[in-house]
């Protein structure tokens, strides 16, 4: 019988821990998918953040270091600049890359630094209970804007590709959402992308994934799923922002 | 021996350089030295002042508590610093720019006007160096001829082009002082 | 062959020679010179040179950098060394290597720019959130300051422990002859904690976050051992004039320098005092100064500053001898003259009240 779908060598033999619905167990995946098919488990290293998706390093079978909240690009940076070969990717949650890491992350796009963010955007904090975070939607609900996010007070939601895009140092930059069979391939795809841009040592890369937070959307995943294509790709418009060929 | 100086006056004059001129001199000489700039946000025009220290042994503190030597570039350093000065001490003056006169009548000053004897050579800049020469001959702390004959060395990359000029500013203010 | 150098730029060329092969700074005065002598020298050598966004992303790439394998360090002052103190608590939570230079300025706040000693807590207690240390050592000439950055990397590699060389203004802009002859890497730290790809060998995890508090508690007690060892083995001071002393001087760095032509002129004056200068602050030498007070019963601090190392040597002498504290805080630098002055009519005094 033929082996059609297994468990990727750079993914360790352990359980997903993430919340039903969540999508970070389908990224933490893909990434160790993409890992496997371009034969770099021996030279890959992750920076994990802080927030939900610093577990991470329970599941890549990588070396992977835990960065402080919203340091992933300046460490990311400093590990590249020493190991020139290796592929670096930081995996940032949309706090940690577009609120307090806001300096680190423009920077290392700056500078053109050769690394790969994996920004994961669910628009909440996660892992401290569902705040608003800086993607939040206007008139969402989040733990700390209980009437819906008011620009007046709390600003508007930010495009981080659309940010980075006007930067000379990026070179590969899309949006995607792991919020469908179809999207998921895309999104693979595009990690992909982001990788060769790294290794052919194009530029800086950003791979933007809208992803569900059904716990803190206080949905369920279904409904996660369609609130992502039918809301949130209305603020955050899929596909490539940014190709330097 | 350990023997104090403060160089002061106007950022822009030399005057840090003048310090750091003696000092290497002293270093190459074989002597302990240190040499203490005063920094500020001021790179043009403010106060600038740097203090050297020399000695045959092993100095103990860079900042100097009461200065056997003082050169004044500009009125507001010979007022601030001639009271600090040792009693018996020198003083040398940029008369220039100075109005020398003094309450203090336990110190020796000397007029040295260094714009005037600087712009004979053509380069106002060099004041500083005429006023170092000046001051190497009235309190013999290193050896002149020593500085003259490794003055390229002593004065580092950069400003080799400017070599000749420079040794002239320093005889022309070694000269002016009379034995 | 001696060169006249600044602090500053001393550091820079020791730390090469060191081995340095990452230097991440961010502009701050006092210790600019340092920041521009890196973006000159490591190219030249090979290394890696980036200025970043801010301090808190140098010491995050000093981090990356000391992770994947390199002897890295930063450099800042006052201000800039709070910032950092975010990724120093990791460098030790995680035991990576890391040396930072801070050229301490009048404080708090923006203070001004003027040498100061203010840091004296911030450095010796850790700094950052958490149960940890860093070895502070504190140089007193440019000499000394380019002598101590081989040994801080040691240190720093020795233990997996961020290591702080303290200076400050002063230090880092006087220019003092300096040799380098003597400075070198030594020896090659076994790395087996390091990330470089997990090429046929099971892949590596280095983080802080320990949910269990069974083994952040284990790894705490494990930290703490660590900075037992610490302080067992690594404690360095040097003493002046203390055989015969009835006065004991307590001074670090540049205090110490000035306390040093202090003494000078209070031996002129027959007053016999000596002095202890501890160059580890962490780990400081408790029992040194305790042992001093077997024959010795005053005890003159002097510190730039309104009086924080005073209290280690409180610490030090539990209760024996007498302790009296002289304090020049906001980037003023005192006179060795004014010392003296202040010591002798101090030493005057309390023989006054011995014979009385």
């Amino acid at each position: 019988m033929k082996k059609i779908y297994t468990r990727p060598n750079a993914l360790k033999d352990t359980h997903f821990h993430y919340c039903p619905g969540c999508g970070h167990g389908i990224i933490n995946r893909i990434i160790a998918e993409v890992i496997d098919e371009l034969g770099l488990r021996g030279k890959a290293i992750c920076v994990a953040p802080a927030g939900c998706g610093m577990l991470i390093y329970n599941y890549l079978d990588i070396d992977t270091l835990e960065s402080a909240h919203g340091r992933g690009a300046a460490v990311a940076t400093g590990i590249k600049r020493v190991l020139p070969e290796n592929l670096i990717f930081s995996y940032q949650g949309d706090g940690d890359l577009a609120a307090i890491g806001t300096a680190e992350g423009f920077h290392a796009a700056n500078r053109g630094e050769l690394i790969t963010v994996i920004f994961v955007n669910n628009g909440v904090y996660g892992m401290t209970g569902g705040q608003m975070a800086p993607t939040t939607l206007k008139e969402q609900i989040t733990t700390t804007t209980p009437s819906g996010r008011n620009p007046v007070n709390a600003g508007y939601p930010v495009k981080v590709c659309e940010v980075f895009s006007v930067l000379d140092g990026t070179s590969y930059l899309e949006r995607v959402a792991v919020s469908s069979p179809a999207n998921i391939k895309k999104t693979k795809k595009a990690i992909i992308k982001a990788f060769q841009h790294q290794l052919n040592r194009t530029g800086f890369s950003l791979v933007e994934i809208l992803s569900p937070c059904p716990t803190n959307w206080k949905m369920s995943p279904l409904e996660a799923f369609k609130w992502i294509d039918e809301v949130m790709t209305k603020q955050f418009p899929l596909g490539v922002i940014k190709e330097v060929k | 021996m350990l023997i104090k100086t403060i160089f002061s006056g106007f950022g822009g004059q030399g005057v840090l350089s003048m310090g750091y001129t003696l000092a290497n001199t002293a270093m190459h000489e074989g002597k302990y030295v240190t040499y203490l700039p005063s920094y500020g946000v001021e790179v043009r025009g403010g106060t600038a002042n740097c203090t050297v220290v020399i000695s045959d042994e092993e100095i103990a503190s860079p900042v100097a508590s009461e200065p056997e030597f003082v050169v004044a570039m500009n009125q507001l350093s010979f007022v601030r610093f001639q009271s600090i000065l040792q009693s018996g001490g020198l003083l040398l003056v940029n008369s220039s720019l100075v109005n020398t006169s003094s309450a203090r009548g336990d110190i020796e000053i000397i007029s040295v006007p260094t714009s005037e004897l600087a712009e004979k050579l053509g380069q106002i800049k060099v004041a500083n160096m005429v006023m170092l020469g000046a001051f190497i001959k009235a309190t013999s702390i290193v050896s002149f001829d020593f500085l003259i004959d490794h003055l390229a060395e002593i004065l580092g990359e950069g400003k080799s082009k400017l070599i000749q000029l420079n040794k002239d500013a320093l005889e022309t203010g070694y000269n002016f002082i009379k034995e | 062959m001696k060169r006249l150098m600044s602090g500053n730029a001393a550091v820079g060329e020791a730390a090469i020679l060191s081995g340095c092969t990452c230097y991440f700074g961010y502009p701050i005065t006092p210790q600019n010179e340092l920041t521009e002598y890196m973006a000159k020298r490591m190219p030249e050598s090979g290394g890696i040179f980036i200025q970043a966004e801010s301090e808190i992303a140098a010491i995050n790439m000093v981090l990356g950098a000391s992770v994947a394998g390199a002897r890295a360090m930063t450099s800042s002052s006052s201000p800039g060394i709070s910032l950092k103190q975010e990724g120093i608590s990791y460098l030790a939570a995680d035991e990576l290597p890391a040396v930072i230079v801070n050229m301490v300025r009048g404080g708090p706040g923006m203070g001004n720019i003027s040498p100061a000693q203010s840091d004296y807590m911030q450095a010796t207690r850790g700094g950052g959130h958490g149960d940890y240390k860093t070895i502070v050592l504190a140089p007193s000439s440019v000499q000394e300051l380019a002598d101590i950055v081989p040994v801080a990397f040691d240190l720093a590699d020795m233990y997996r422990n961020p290591v702080i060389i303290l200076g400050d203004g002063m230090l880092g802009q006087m220019m003092e002859p300096v040799e380098f002859e003597h400075i070198k890497k030594t020896k090659d730290y076994p790395k087996d904690y390091i990330l470089t790809g997990a090429e046929n060998r099971p892949s590596r995890m280095v983080r802080s976050l320990l949910f269990d508090t069974k083994e952040e508690e284990e790894h705490n007690w494990k930290l703490f051992r660590k900075f037992q060892r610490i302080e067992n083995n690594e404690i360095r001071y040097e003493t002046y004039l203390v055989e015969d002393a009835e006065l004991v001087v307590i001074a670090y760095g540049i205090a110490a320098r000035i306390a040093k032509g202090a003494i000078k002129r209070l031996r002129q004056e027959s007053i016999k005092a000596g002095l202890l200068r501890p160059i580890t602050l962490w780990p400081f030498p408790y029992k040194q100064i305790r042992e001093l007070a077997k024959t010795i019963n005053d005890f003159f601090v002097f510190e730039m500053s309104t009086g924080q190392m005073v209290e280690d040597v409180k610490l030090s002498l539990e209760g024996r001898g007498h302790i009296s504290f002289y304090g020049r805080p906001g980037g003023v630098i005192p006179t060795p003259i004014e010392i003296a002055r202040i010591i002798s009519r101090h030493y005057y005094k309390s023989q006054k009240v011995r014979k009385s």
